[in-house]
């Protein structure tokens, strides 16, 4: 039988039981009918309404102005009962919204997916995790035809869904480089134009860009305002920041990007990263540098994916879990 | 025969509107809920003719479809006319925003509702409340 058809029974057998010996009981029953006539959908106005009939059927009795003030209670009680449908509607688009959101998501991860190059002289691994549902960080692999590898990192300033959709514009750009543009100073200088003409200038985008020469070794770069990475010596066991200067992605459509070079030896390490990883905050404040290579140091004999792997767990759990800014770590290191 | 419209110029002609309404529900047999849901919407529309368009009327009509039968709204007005009528019926654009009321309000506690508006020439409302 369906709660309508019995509800004014019930609430009567509640309200008589109350009435007569004002039992904790009674008002506990009240509680799980509310909730049952909150799950269908009785508006407030039908409750009051509810009362005054059943109130009018135990006690013929009762004054007239009582019951007359019932009809001021329903009045007043229609306004709750639309901001309460109106709630209830609220919710369900809300549901939407998020449904939408997470549809979205997992096209962005489709959208953005990059093959990780496998090549003989460097082991390569990368982590990237968002934040919130749709990711601001960005990178980005390209193997070359003459074998070299060009690897790129973009962190969009702001985050969710309008960092989402300018990412998508930069590996589509990223995609539409020609081959003979590996340059890394060149690949932002291009990106740079396209951001410029492109995005909102409220929005800015930094960017590390590499080329790796399987053949002499080296590592050029540039960076268009982006987290420094680190470089790892194995020889000496020193780590040191690959410092290097550059203007923000859309900011002036002139800029050019200086290069640097970095002779990379057997079992060196290159380490790229979001400023997640740098700024990643615990309840003592930033994370410090030395913190941060030490969990590198820990699992430096590891393979590079399992390296960038461990290092996001440690972090992770330093944070109880909570990203506050999406995290990707790149490492590439050195095999033969 | 009872009056079936009710001028809106001043806030007072928003409680004969209402009145109006409550009388004409009553005639027709529907419970106390429902007489002040209909009230309810109709002073939503009488004030939106106050409030945006100056003046303008509400009608009410008893209807009949078959066995069914029920009554009408109809609030009409020569104001300025709604420009986006989207926006104005999803929720939370209403001014009250967050009261539920407005005219989503009144398509929630009416059975049928339709809206029409020109910018420039008006605003024509007619919903539809059935008895059950
Ligand atoms: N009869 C009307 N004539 C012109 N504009 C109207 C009329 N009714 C409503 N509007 C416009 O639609 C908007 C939304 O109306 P409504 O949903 O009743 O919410 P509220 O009156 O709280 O703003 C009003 O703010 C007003 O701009
Ligand atoms: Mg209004």
């Amino acid at each position: 039988m369906n709660f309508r058809d019995t509800m004014l029974d019930e609430y009567k057998e509640i309200l008589k039981t109350y009435i007569n010996d004002q039992t904790e009981q009674a008002l506990y029953m009240s509680q799980k009918f509310s909730r049952k006539s909150i799950e269908y959908k009785i508006s407030p106005e039908e409750m009051i309404s509810l009362h005054k009939t059943s109130i009018m059927e135990l006690e013929p009795e009762l004054s007239e102005s009582l019951l007359l003030s019932l009809d001021i209670l329903l009045e007043v009680m229609m306004s709750y009962g639309l901001a309460y449908r109106e709630h209830q509607s609220l919710r369900t688009i809300q549901r939407e919204l998020i449904n939408e959101i997470e549809v979205a998501a997992s096209m962005q991860q489709t959208l953005l997916g990059t093959q990780i190059p496998r090549i003989p002289s460097m082991d390569i691994g990368a982590i990237s995790v968002p934040a919130k549902q749709m990711s601001g960080d960005y990178y980005h692999f390209v193997s070359h035809e003459n074998g070299a590898i060009s690897v790129a990192i973009a962190d969009i300033i702001g985050k969710g869904i309008p960092a989402a959709l300018c990412m998508s514009m930069i590996k589509y750009s990223m995609d539409s480089m020609p081959e003979d543009s590996q340059a890394p100073g060149d690949v932002l200088e291009r990106l740079n134009r396209v951001v410029e003409q492109n995005v909102d200038p409220t929005m800015f985008i930094t960017m590390f860009s590499g080329l790796y020469n399987p053949e002499t070794h080296i590592f050029s770069y540039s960076s268009a305002g982006h987290e420094p990475g680190f470089f790892y010596h194995a020889d000496t066991g020193v780590f040191d920041e690959m410092q290097a200067k550059g203007l923000l992605l859309g900011v002036d459509k002139k800029t050019k990007y200086k290069e640097y070079e970095q002779k990379v030896e057997v079992g060196d390490i290159i380490l790229l990263m979001s400023d997640g990883v740098t700024e990643c905050r615990t309840e003592e404040g930033f994370l410090e540098v030395d913190t941060l290579i030490g969990y590198i140091k820990k699992y430096i004999h590891l393979d590079a994916q399992d390296i960038a792997d461990k290092v996001y767990k440690e972090l992770e759990y330093l944070q109880d879990f909570q990203l506050r800014d999406d995290f990707t770590l790149i490492i590439l290191k050195r095999t033969s | 025969m009872m009056d079936s419209s009710v001028k809106i110029i001043n806030e007072w002609d928003i409680v004969a509107a209402r009145q109006l309404g409550r009388n004409v529900a009553k005639e027709l047999g529907f419970g106390t809920v429902d007489q002040a849901r209909i009230t309810t919407a109709i002073s939503e529309l009488a004030r939106n003719i106050y409030l945006y368009a100056g003046q303008g009327e509400i009608t009410i009509e008893k209807v009949e479809n078959g066995a069914k039968k029920g009554m009408t709204i109809v609030s009409r007005d020569e104001g300025p006319g709604i420009p986006d009528l989207r926006k104005v019926m999803e929720d939370g654009f209403s001014t009250s925003g967050g009261l539920g009321a407005g005219l989503p309000g009144v398509k929630r506690l009416m059975d049928e509702f339709s809206i029409e508006s020109t910018p420039g020439e008006g605003t024509l409302i007619q919903s539809v409340k059935w008895l059950r």
